[in-house]
């Protein structure tokens, strides 16, 4: 029988944005009491005294890499990454090789997931085939083997009758679409169309590639009445088309990532291949429109869109560097540092942000410590000054832009059932 | 001190003034019966060009040569990504060779700067993609120069593909931290986004700026760009961005046209326009060494890399 105790922390309750000084017992992979003068009898003690417990983060948008790119990251170690960084669910996308387009494999990723025994994944399917775009895949059953969303990725369904036919249908099973959105015919290059690309003579991608896509999808999920969900919300013309769908009440959800809201283009001066992403950063205009759509809620919450890659790949000249970097464990420092001291959120705001928004998205029970639910939570520490380096780093992968920063605001545990995570240095094991 | 030269944008006024300066004093050595000075006896240069260049690679061979270094060609155009092997890992193999520096053209904007910040020789950049062509710019200033005096307040008009032109970014960036006013002219479809911000006025129909140059600068057109629809047809380009027997009425009497090679005559230029005193493309080319010699003799000074024997014996 194990018995956790936190003690002397301050509980974030999202829902409400109330924080309350409260002890925690979790006895058995549950949460048995929340309360005062918790007797400790039995019960390992975790000392939680100025900081914060809260409810686990859900990260809609990952990449594991497994099947097919284990060199660069397995299900065992993306989900070990994003736990010990808060992350109690993650939805991988489907982007694998081959694709996780079938029941068998949505099983394979629980199977997978159940077996690392830290995060749980709640799975991706493919909208189409292959995610070739041109066949549906069997939405209905992977459904049924536990997909609670689905997407091509990066591949936008450019063809709209089947994009529309994927909304339709996804609708009997109540599953969320997401679409990385990106007009193919306009995004051939690799930085922000501006004046840093100009300058820099990469090629440029406009805003538009992004938002003329968002608003094809988002037309066609108000026609279907489905649930749409738009991936890594990069430009302020985006907002623009997320905030009229919104004002429509189209059932349109959003997220952005932590890069978007931290860096622009002008990073990419020294065309230092960590900083390849897709979609490219933007404007410091676009970076200001990203953080005011994430304090109104037109954007509605923050995903990591990790997207682990081998030095290997990425040690090339910048158009030619695998787009991505991962994010799980720089996420909750840049925004408590981007968002909270610099005040645009207060703390359970973000934490909304990060756990009960990207729930209620998805559809499924949001995380809350209260007794008898499944003990689903973190703690924080906000006073933690830390820098990223390789060998803290549990994912497989190091494409981070991130080194060298001054991190603020750490997660040091993290429960999900009877699974949990402490921080080796921060919380000693009495 | 020179460690590389990756573009104009790291050059202040100064150091393209000593770069022009130096190349001047080459320019000398190369009238001599015996073009060659040993500055850079003993030491290795390798010109890697990933994109086919003739006139360019010639350029820098023969530079390097009349400085008695030894050049060796490399030529890897597809070669290396076709065997799998990374830019990084087949530059990183050649420096192991020790060599002293390294001229490369690459297909990708960036990819000097990007070896640069991975290797100790030093990395002359011979064209990055759309990027910078630094001693394409500093050899047109150098002709400009050796024709015009000073180039302050001189209007310099780029006429052509800017999109894709690392010709007209180094350019412009040359021209403005040399005191010239820059115009740049050519289809909206291929002028990047706010390059005005760099310091230059855009114009869309060439007849309406043409007469107002003091320099005309033409670019090459990638004949493939009209494939991908930026223009609708050679001949509709020719009608309105050529340089052609009938727009040389409209021009200035003293007017200066520089191209850097390879013309695609009667595209862009006519070929009528060929033999005129005011066409210095030859000029160019004639320029191209002296300036690479300057560009190799003051990376290899900044290194610490000089033999003995002056260079203005």
């Amino acid at each position: 029988m194990s018995k956790l105790l936190f003690t002397g922390g301050n509980i974030i309750y999202p829902d409400t944005g109330r924080i309350k000084k409260q002890d925690v017992l979790v006895e058995n992979g549950r949460i048995k009491a929340v309360g005062t003068k918790i007797p400790k009898t039995g019960a390992r003690v975790i000392y939680c005294q100025n900081r914060y417990l809260a409810p686990g983060f859900i990260d809609l948008h990952c990449h594991l890499r497994e099947p097919g790119e284990e060199i660069k990251e397995t299900i065992a170690s993306g989900c070990w990454s994003a736990f010990t960084s808060g992350f109690t669910q993650i939805c991988p996308m489907p982007n694998t090789n081959p694709a996780i387009d079938s029941e068998a494999l949505i099983r394979f990723e629980l199977a997978a997931s159940a077996e690392a025994k830290s995060a749980r994944i709640i799975p991706i399917g493919a909208c189409t085939k292959g995610r070739q775009g041109k066949e549906m895949a069997e939405l209905g059953a992977m459904s049924l083997a536990g997909a609670r969303a689905v997407s091509d990725d990066g591949s936008w369904l450019s063809d709209a009758g089947l994009m529309r036919r994927v909304l339709e249908y996804a609708n009997a099973f109540n599953l969320l679409v997401m679409s990385h959105c990106e007009v193919p015919e306009l995004s051939q290059g690799v930085a922000d169309e501006g004046l840093t690309a100009t300058r820099l003579g990469l090629p440029p991608v406009p805003a538009a590639a992004e938002a003329i896509a968002a608003m094809r999808d988002i037309m066609l999920a108000e026609m279907t009445r489905a649930r749409l969900h738009i991936c890594h919300v990069s430009t302020r013309l985006t907002v623009d088309v997320l905030r009229w769908a919104k004002a429509r009440k189209i059932a349109v959800t959003a997220e952005t990532c932590p890069h978007y809201f931290t860096l622009t283009a002008e990073a990419l001066k020294d065309y230092e291949p960590n900083f390849r992403i897709n979609p490219p950063l933007r404007s410091e205009a676009d970076r200001r429109a990203i953080i005011r759509a994430l304090k109104d809620g037109t954007i509605d919450c923050i995903a990591t869109d990790h997207a682990p890659h081998t030095l290997e790949a990425k040690e090339h000249e910048f158009e030619n560097a695998a787009p991505g970097i991962i994010g799980f464990e720089t996420a909750f420092s840049l925004s408590y540092e981007m968002l909270v001291l610099k005040k645009v959120l207060t703390l359970p705001e973000l934490i909304a942000r990060l756990s009960l928004i990207p729930a209620q998205t998805l559809g499924i029970e949001p995380p809350a410590i209260i007794p008898e639910a499944e003990a689903n939570l973190v703690v924080i520490d906000t006073a933690v000054k830390w820098h990223l380096t390789r060998e803290k780093l549990n994912s497989r992968s190091h494409n981070t832009p991130f080194w060298g920063r001054m991190m603020r605001g750490k997660v040091i545990a993290t429960v999900l059932g009877e699974n949990h995570y402490f921080d080796p240095e921060l919380l000693k094991p009495a | 001190m020179l460690k590389h030269l990756l573009g104009i944008a790291e050059l202040n006024p100064q150091e393209i003034n000593t770069i022009l300066e130096q190349a001047k004093k080459f320019q000398e050595v190369l009238s001599r019966p015996i073009p060659i000075v040993p500055a850079l006896r003993g030491k290795t240069v390798v010109n890697l060009f990933f994109e086919p260049s003739t006139r360019t690679a010639t350029s820098f061979t023969l530079a390097a040569t009349r400085l008695s270094a030894q050049c060796i060609n490399f030529s890897v155009a597809g070669s290396s990504t076709k065997k799998g092997e990374s830019l990084l890992d087949t530059v990183a193999n050649i420096e192991a060779m020790r060599v002293d520096g390294v001229v490369i053209r690459h297909t990708a904007a960036g990819t000097p700067h990007f070896l640069a910040r991975r290797l100790n020789c030093f990395v002359v950049n011979a064209g990055d993609g759309r990027h910078e062509h630094p001693t394409q710019a500093l050899l047109d200033a150098f002709t400009l120069r050796e024709r015009l005096g000073s180039l302050t307040g001189k209007l310099v008009l780029i006429v052509g593909d800017i999109a894709h032109s690392r010709v007209a970014r180094s350019n412009i960036l040359c021209l403005n931290k040399l005191g010239a006013k820059v115009a740049l002219c050519g289809p909206p479809t291929l002028i990047p986004a706010e390059i005005e911000k760099l310091g230059c006025a855009v114009f869309y129909r060439l007849d309406r700026i043409l007469y107002e140059a003091d320099v005309i600068l033409m670019l090459r057109l990638q004949v493939e760009r009209m494939n991908a629809n930026f223009i609708p047809s050679l001949r509709e380009y020719r009608q309105f961005y050529g340089l052609t027997r009938e727009r040389l009425l409209r021009l200035r009497e003293n007017v200066v046209i520089l191209h850097p090679g390879p013309v695609n005559w009667g595209v862009e230029m006519d070929y009528d326009l060929r033999e005129l005193p005011q066409t210095l493309i030859m000029n160019q080319v004639n320029n191209g060494v002296a300036v690479r010699m300057a560009v190799l003799y003051l990376l290899a000074a900044g290194r610490g890399l000089l033999s003995e024997g002056e260079v203005n014996e």
